[in-house]
C-alpha cells in the first residue's frame, strides 16, 4: 500500500470522526447531524446497489430491501423484545436469504427486463407491507424505543442511547462506522477472486459460463451481499426515525440509490459513497431555493450528465491520463 | 360481467397507447424514458390550459398537446440523450439522464401549472345505458374510440410510411439500418418527438376523463413498464398486448378482490413477476430485448 494511499484513508477517517462533530459542534448546524447521518446510511444501501451494478444488472430495487430490513428489525424490537444490536444483523441476514429465493428467478432477466422487475419489487413490498396484518398496514410501527445497552460479560461497549446526552452524535457515529465498514468490505470484495469473477460477468456473461464460472451461484450471491446492505441501512432508518411505515422507503428511494451510484460513477469502489453524499446534501442545501429547488437539483443533474457521463470520479481518470 | 369487460377495454386502449409511445423510444435508441409519466402529465396539462384557460376547443387542445410534446421530445433527444449516449462507456448511464429528466419536467410542471388537481368540462354529455348491464357514459367511450383510432393510425403509420419503415429497420438492427442509408440520427428524433406526442396525446384524453395533477407521472411510468414488460420491450404488438392485459386484469381484479381490501395491485405484480420467471422476454419479446 504506497504512501499517498495510506495518507488519503487517514485524511478521510480524520474528516468523518473527527472533524464533522468539530465544525458542527462549532457552527451549532446540529440538524446537519441527521442529514449526514442519513448521507452515510443512504451510501451503505447504494453500495449494495452499486456491487449489483457490478454484476452488469441494473438495480432499481433496494428500497423493497430497505423496507423489509426496517420491518424486520421493527417488529423483532417491538413485538419480540429483541435488542436492537441483534436485530441489525438479522434484518441483514433476513433480506439476503430473502433475495436469494427473489433473486433465483429474477436474476436471469438482463438489462432493462431486470431493472423493470426490480423497479415492480419496490411496489411489492410496499403492498405487502400493507396487506400483512404483522406489519401493522398503513399505520406502521411507531414508538420504536432507542437502541439499548450493548455489554459483553458485563463489560459495557455501547451505552444506552436513551441515556446519552447527544444520540445525534452517536447515531452519526454509529452510521459512519458502518459505512467506513461496508465500503471496506466493498473494496475487498472488489479486490479480490470474487471481483475478478464478478468483474467477468459484467463483461460477458455467456463467455465466463463457458469458461467454467459458475454464473448463476455469482449473481444470487452478489445480490444477496447486495440485499444485506439495504437490510441493515433500513434497520438502523428505522431506530432512528422510532418508527416505520410502508411509504417509508417508495419507488423514489430505490431510484435515487440507483442515481447515487451513477452520479459517482460505476466503476469506482467509492462512487456510491461520493454520489450521495453529493446528491443528498446538495438537495438539503437547495432548501433555501425554495420552489425553485427541484428545478435547479434536476437542471444540475442533467448538466452534470452532459459534462460527466461516467460519473463525477471519472475526473480522477482524465488527470492521470494527462500525466 | 359486461361492465367489467368494457371497464377493461376502456381502460386497456389508454395503457396501450402510453406503452407504445414508451416502447418505441426503447428499440429505438436501447433508453428507458423514465420521463414517459411526466410527459404525460405535461400534455394533460397543456390540454386543460387551450381547453379551460383560453376557451379554445377541445381538438385544438389535443393537437396543442401533440405538437408541444413532440417539440420537447426532439429537442430532449437531439441535445441531451445524444450527446451522453455517445460519450458513456456504459449505455446504462441514460437512465441517470431519464431520470434526472424526470425530476426537471416535474419542476417545470409544478411553475407553470402548480400542483392543483385540473380538469376540463365533458366533452360529450350523456351515459349509455343498456339495460342497467352495461353503463358507460358517452364521453369515455368518445376517449376509448379516439384513443383505439390513434392506436391503429399509429400501426398504419409505422407498417407503410417511409419513416415507419425506416423506424422499423433502425429497432431491428442499428448498424445494419445505417449501413443501408437510414439516417440514424434523424429518425432517432422523429422516434422519440412521436413517442413523447403520444405520452401527450393520452393525457390530453384523460384530463377530460379523470383531470390531471402533478403526482400522476411517476404512477404512469411504473404501469407503462409493467405493460411493456407483460408484451415485451421494444415490440409494438407486445405494447398493445401488454396494455389490454393489464387494463383488463386492473378491471377485473377491482371486481372480484374487492372483498379482500386493497391487494388488486400486489396480486398483479406477483403475478407478472412469476409469468416473467417463466418467460423473461415477455409475450412477444425477443430474449434479451
Amino acid at each position: 500500500m504506497s504512501m499517498s494511499r495510506i495518507l488519503g484513508i487517514g485524511t478521510f477517517l480524520l474528516a468523518v470522526f473527527v472533524l464533522v462533530p468539530v465544525i458542527i459542534g462549532l457552527s451549532g448546524r446540529w440538524d446537519f447531524y441527521y442529514t449526514l447521518t442519513s448521507v452515510a446510511l443512504l451510501s451503505v444501501a447504494a453500495a449494495g446497489v452499486w456491487l449489483t451494478f457490478y454484476i452488469g444488472r441494473i438495480n432499481i430495487g433496494q428500497g423493497a430491501y430497505a423496507l423489509m430490513g426496517g420491518y424486520v428489525s421493527a417488529v423483532l424490537m417491538t413485538q419480540y423484545g429483541v435488542s436492537f444490536w441483534l436485530t441489525l444483523p438479522l434484518a441483514g441476514i433476513f433480506c439476503a436469504l430473502v433475495s436469494v429465493g427473489i433473486g433465483l428467478p429474477i436474476l436471469r432477466l438482463r438489462g432493462v427486463y431486470f431493472a423493470m422487475v426490480t423497479l415492480v419489487l419496490t411496489e411489492v413490498a410496499r403492498l405487502t407491507a400493507l396487506a400483512l396484518p404483522i406489519t401493522n398496514g398503513a399505520k406502521g410501527i411507531t414508538s420504536i424505543p432507542l437502541p439499548g445497552e450493548l455489554s459483553i460479560f458485563g463489560l459495557t461497549i455501547i451505552p444506552d442511547f436513551a441515556t446519552l446526552e447527544n444520540p445525534k452524535l452517536a447515531f452519526y457515529l454509529m452510521a459512519a462506522l458502518l459505512m467506513v465498514l461496508t465500503y471496506l468490505v466493498l473494496w475487498r470484495i472488489v479486490n479480490s477472486r470474487l471481483g475478478h469473477l464478478c468483474r467477468s460477468l459484467q463483461q460477458n456473461e455467456e463467455l465466463s459460463a463457458s469458461i467454467g464460472v459458475n454464473t448463476a451461484m455469482l449473481r444470487v450471491l452478489a445480490y444477496a451481499i447486495s440485499s444485506f446492505f439495504g437490510g441493515l441501512a433500513g434497520a438502523i432508518f428505522v431506530a432512528i426515525s422510532q418508527s416505520i411505515y410502508p411509504s417509508s422507503f417508495v419507488v423514489q428511494d430505490s431510484v435515487n440509490f440507483m442515481l447515487y451510484c451513477f452520479l459517482g460513477g460505476l466503476g469506482y469502489v467509492f462512487g456510491p459513497m461520493l454520489g450521495t453524499l453529493l446528491l443528498y446534501f446538495g438537495w438539503d442545501l437547495l432548501s433555501i431555493a425554495r420552489e425553485y429547488q427541484l428545478l435547479i437539483y434536476s437542471g444540475a443533474l442533467i448538466a452534470l450528465m452532459l459534462v460527466l457521463p461516467n460519473g463525477v470520479l471519472s475526473l480522477l481518470d482524465k488527470k492521470e491520463g494527462r500525466k | 360481467m359486461e361492465q367489467i369487460l368494457a371497464n377493461g377495454l376502456y381502460l386497456g386502449a389508454q395503457y396501450a397507447l402510453i406503452a407504445l409511445g414508451l416502447t418505441l423510444i426503447f428499440s429505438l435508441m436501447n433508453v428507458l424514458n423514465f420521463a414517459h409519466g411526466q410527459m404525460y402529465v405535461f400534455g394533460g396539462f397543456v390540454t386543460y390550459t387551450v381547453v379551460a384557460q383560453l376557451g379554445l376547443p377541445f381538438i385544438v387542445g389535443l393537437i396543442a398537446s401533440a405538437v408541444v410534446l413532440a417539440v420537447m421530445g426532439a429537442l430532449i433527444e437531439k441535445f441531451l440523450f445524444r450527446p451522453v449516449i455517445r460519450r458513456s462507456k456504459r449505455d446504462e448511464s441514460t437512465m441517470l439522464l431519464a431520470a434526472g429528466i424526470a425530476f426537471f419536467l416535474d419542476a417545470v410542471i409544478l411553475l407553470l401549472f402548480g400542483e392543483k388537481q385540473r380538469g376540463v368540462p365533458k366533452v360529450v354529455d350523456g351515459v349509455f345505458n343498456w339495460d342497467m348491464r352495461l353503463i358507460m357514459p358517452y364521453d369515455r367511450i368518445l376517449i376509448a374510440a379516439l384513443a383505439v383510432a390513434l392506436i391503429v393510425g399509429f400501426i398504419l403509420f409505422m407498417q407503410y410510411s417511409r419513416t415507419g419503415r425506416a423506424m422499423r429497420a433502425l429497432a431491428q438492427d442499428r448498424v445494419a439500418a445505417q449501413l443501408m442509408g437510414v439516417d440514424v440520427d434523424r429518425y432517432s428524433m422523429i422516434g422519440f418527438a412521436l413517442g413523447a406526442m403520444l405520452a401527450g396525446l393520452v393525457g390530453g384524453l384523460l384530463v377530460t376523463i379523470t383531470g390531471i395533477n402533478l403526482g400522476m407521472g411517476g404512477p404512469t411510468s411504473v404501469k407503462a413498464f409493467l405493460m411493456i414488460m407483460i408484451g415485451g420491450a421494444g415490440v409494438i404488438s407486445g405494447a398493445i398486448a401488454g396494455g389490454f392485459i393489464l387494463g383488463m386484469m386492473e378491471s377485473v381484479g377491482l371486481t372480484l378482490l374487492a372483498a379482500y381490501g386493497d391487494v388488486t395491485y400486489l396480486v398483479i405484480f406477483v403475478t407478472l413477476m412469476i409469468f416473467l420467471a417463466i418467460r423473461p422476454q415477455g409475450l412477444m419479446g425477443k430474449p434479451w430485448g
